[in-house]
């Protein structure tokens, strides 16, 4: 069977999302890394795959599919036997919930924590100058919702109940890099449940490979 | 069997687009009002249902969940049998369906609801249309269209020869942009799109939720 192939570079979250369930999976995969700085996600060849020019991509056999959280889905369900199972639940409600709280990561806290991983990670970086009004206005809007996941996970293990789910999963990247590169660390750590909850899911074997080879391709 | 009740705003895109969900998969429902002009959705007796104070919530017997996106998802999978077939009818038919589900959430629904809020909304509360804010948002909308004008030039339907979920999510914002804001010619401009359009919006579940 041909292997999966997943396009995207490992610094990117949305490409270290479909990464994470791969390898919760233990599916068989191919890393073919994209150069966004050479704009190759611009460029006709991969256009022909994800024609909004953005990473990952997935191919598995004849399907090829993109947006990180949708790959997360599939991957889950056609590899459901293998690999960590439960990561859709035990039932149809049990996945409705992981759904919510999907949705909740994708709607309401990938937007400000992205925003703030944007100007306080990378913008320094690539010269962007910041933008101190939006981050102070984007730290208030995600502080307000880490509260609300504090509250959840003080009655819950995990978001979509006692097991890890992709629910968790979609967290991971992000927050990542709040609590290492955004000097905003304590907005997870400050928080009783959600820094327990953090501390659990990145202590993942999944997620300790991805940090593994982040590092080592940090050293080329 | 107890309907399941729907907790929202008829006015709310996200829950208008539960109700026509649950309309395409004739399932028996129960609006109850959540009053957002006087701010019901941030009183204790609604955070209860759902902490982050947004509409819809539905209860369906034990099972409360917030989230229009996940709670059309999981309608879809409970009534498989009933009703329209929102998934496909294989495993990579319904990775497609997610897929483009996702492009709504996070490449059309974020410039297009700007620009509803905008012109409709903000307005409504008193406050006053920022131009130049609708102005980037039409711009960035206007890219992310002509990426389906030319999905729609091969595919009937976003995620393949069968309308989806992923149509189905674009009901609510599309029908606003088109009717109460004056931007119908970022769809009528686009030959596949406004077929598309047409199609979606002339659906006999679509109508009944503005009558």
């Amino acid at each position: 069977m041909a292997a999966v192939k997943l396009y995207g570079p490992l610094a990117s979250t949305a490409t270290s999302r479909a990464l994470a369930c791969l390898l919760e999976k233990q599916v068989e995969y191919q890393l073919i890394p994209v150069d966004l700085k050479k704009g190759e996600q611009k460029k006709p060849q991969f256009l022909a795959m994800q024609p909004f020019g953005q990473v990952p991509v997935l191919q598995d056999g004849a399907l090829t599919l993109f947006e990180s959280r949708a790959i997360v889905r599939y991957i889950a369900e056609k590899y459901a036997a293998q690999g960590t199972i439960g990561l859709l639940g035990k039932s149809l409600a049990e996945r409705a919930v992981i759904e919510q709280w999907m949705e909740v990561e994708s709607q309401t806290y990938n937007p400000p924590s992205s925003f703030l991983v944007f100007q306080l990670a990378f913008a320094p970086l690539w010269g962007i100058p910041q933008n101190q009004a939006e981050i102070v206005k984007n730290e208030k809007k995600f502080s307000k919702v880490l509260d609300v996941y504090e509250k959840r996970l003080s009655e819950s293990k995990y978001l979509g109940g006692d097991e890890f789910s992709i629910a968790d999963l979609s967290h991971l990247p992000n927050t990542e890099y709040i609590v290492k590169a955004t000097g905003k660390s304590e907005l997870i750590t400050s928080r009783k449940y959600v820094n327990a909850w953090w501390e659990d899911i990145s202590s993942r074997d999944s997620w300790k490979k991805i940090r593994e080879m982040s590092k080592a391709g940090n050293k080329k | 069997m107890a309907a399941i009740k729907v907790h929202g705003y008829h006015a709310s895109m996200a829950t208008v687009m539960v109700l026509c969900c649950l309309n395409e998969k004739e399932v028996e429902y129960e609006l109850v009002l959540v009053d957002l002009p006087t701010g019901a959705h941030k009183k204790p007796e609604y955070l209860a249902l759902n902490p982050f104070g947004v509409v819809p919530t539905i209860q369906d017997g034990d099972l409360t969940l917030y989230e229009s996106r996940a709670i059309i998802r999981y309608l879809a999978k409970k009534f498989q049998g009933q009703g329209t077939n929102f998934l496909g009818s294989t495993l990579s038919e319904e990775a497609l369906v997610y897929q483009w589900c996702e492009v709504e959430g996070q490449s059309f629904n974020p410039p297009a609801f700007s620009i509803v809020s905008q012109i409709v909304f903000v307005p409504m509360r008193g406050g006053s249309t920022d131009e130049a804010a609708v102005e980037m948002n039409v711009e960035k909308l206007e890219k992310v269209l002509d990426i389906y004008e030319e999905r729609l030039s091969k595919s009937k339907y976003l995620a393949g020869d069968f309308f989806s979920l992923a149509d189905l999510q674009h009901l609510p914002c599309t029908h606003y942009l088109v009717n109460a804001c004056g931007k119908g010619d970022l769809i009528s401009s686009r030959k596949h799109v406004n077929a598309w359009w047409e199609d979606i919006s002339s659906r006999p579940t679509w109508k009944i939720n503005f009558t």
